[in-house]
């Protein structure tokens, strides 16, 4: 299985995911730039973590008008999974990809440490190494993290069983608690704790690894 | 050439942590008339002229310089030569 990692200027996660998924759970990636116009011949896309071009004007917002987008766009129609974690999160959510955005942070700050989560939703091509209901611990690193959707959004979400992870001890303010949301069709996850820095437990958790796993099973089953 | 002003707001909606910050260090400074803040962005552009500057901010607005999602926004337009 080859993984496609978009790197885009002020990308910082895009190592790790190449870590986690070259050394860890043992498949290809390659890095593809922002300026890339094709995402053909992967079977997957990881949007990681980082600031993309500074944040500014809003987070995710300048890297959403990148060459690229329409190949991922392209990728997600053909219901190939795509993996958006932290700046990946806020870039789906201004492509429109996943519905709602992320604010800053409730208390201002920028917020780094082991995030406890329940996994709400195991039944997904994420997710399905988990327990449904199961407590996993994951990093987060932000600090415009606060997941914000108008009502109708967030009670779609819940009816639709679209919200993935939730954190329980909520950290940055975001509705709902959420921490990781699906698209409608179940191929887009974001989610603004970071899987790709929990896969060994020799480095303090590997309760990210699954997440990876699940994406490998999900493929071999042709599902 | 039109100097345009769009300004952009978290909508009224959703609590605005910055602007809570800036209220509450004004309060520690004794003005404590203040009741509310929202920090705004304001973003200053220089377009050359067009039939349709209007439209023009307003798809740039859609397109790239405001979320709509959680943000409002207004501009103003001046005609400067």
């Amino acid at each position: 299985m080859k993984f496609a990692v978009v790197v885009f200027p002020g990308s910082t996660g895009d190592a790790d995911m190449a870590h986690a998924i070259r050394d860890v759970l043992g498949c290809d990636a390659d890095y593809v730039r922002h300026d890339g116009s094709t995402l053909d011949g992967f079977d997957a896309i990881v949007l990681p973590g980082g600031f993309s071009y500074g944040d500014y004007l809003r987070c995710g917002a300048l890297a959403g008008v990148s060459a690229i987008i329409p190949a991922i766009k392209a990728a997600a129609d053909a219901s190939k999974p795509i993996l958006g974690v932290g700046n990946g999160f806020q870039i789906l959510t201004e492509i429109g990809l996943l519905p709602g955005a992320l604010i800053r942070n409730r208390d201002t700050k920028f917020i780094c440490g082991p995030a406890v989560l329940t996994v709400e939703n195991a039944d997904i091509g994420f997710t399905n190494k988990y327990n449904p209901r199961e407590t996993i611990t994951l990093p987060i690193a932000h600090g415009w993290g606060s997941y914000y959707a108008d009502e109708n959004t967030l009670a779609t979400l819940k009816a639709n069983n679209r919200i993935v992870f939730t954190y329980q001890d909520n950290p940055d303010g975001s509705a709902e608690n959420i921490a990781g949301i699906v698209s409608e069709g179940g191929n887009v996850l974001g989610m603004m704790p970071h899987p790709e820095r929990a896969v060994e437990r020799l480095l303090g958790s590997d309760d990210g690894l699954r997440l990876f796993q699940s994406i490998l099973q999900t493929w071999r089953a042709g599902v | 050439m039109y100097e345009v002003k769009v300004f952009v707001t978290l909508k009224e909606s959703i609590i605005d942590p910055a602007g809570t910050a800036v209220k509450d260090a004004l309060h520690r400074l004794d003005f404590a008339e203040v009741q509310t803040v929202r920090v705004e962005k304001m973003i200053r552009m220089t377009i050359a002229s067009t039939d349709e500057i209007e439209a023009r901010i307003e798809a740039m607005c859609k397109a790239l310089l405001v979320n709509t999602v959680m943000e409002d926004y207004r501009y103003e337009i001046e005609k400067i030569s």
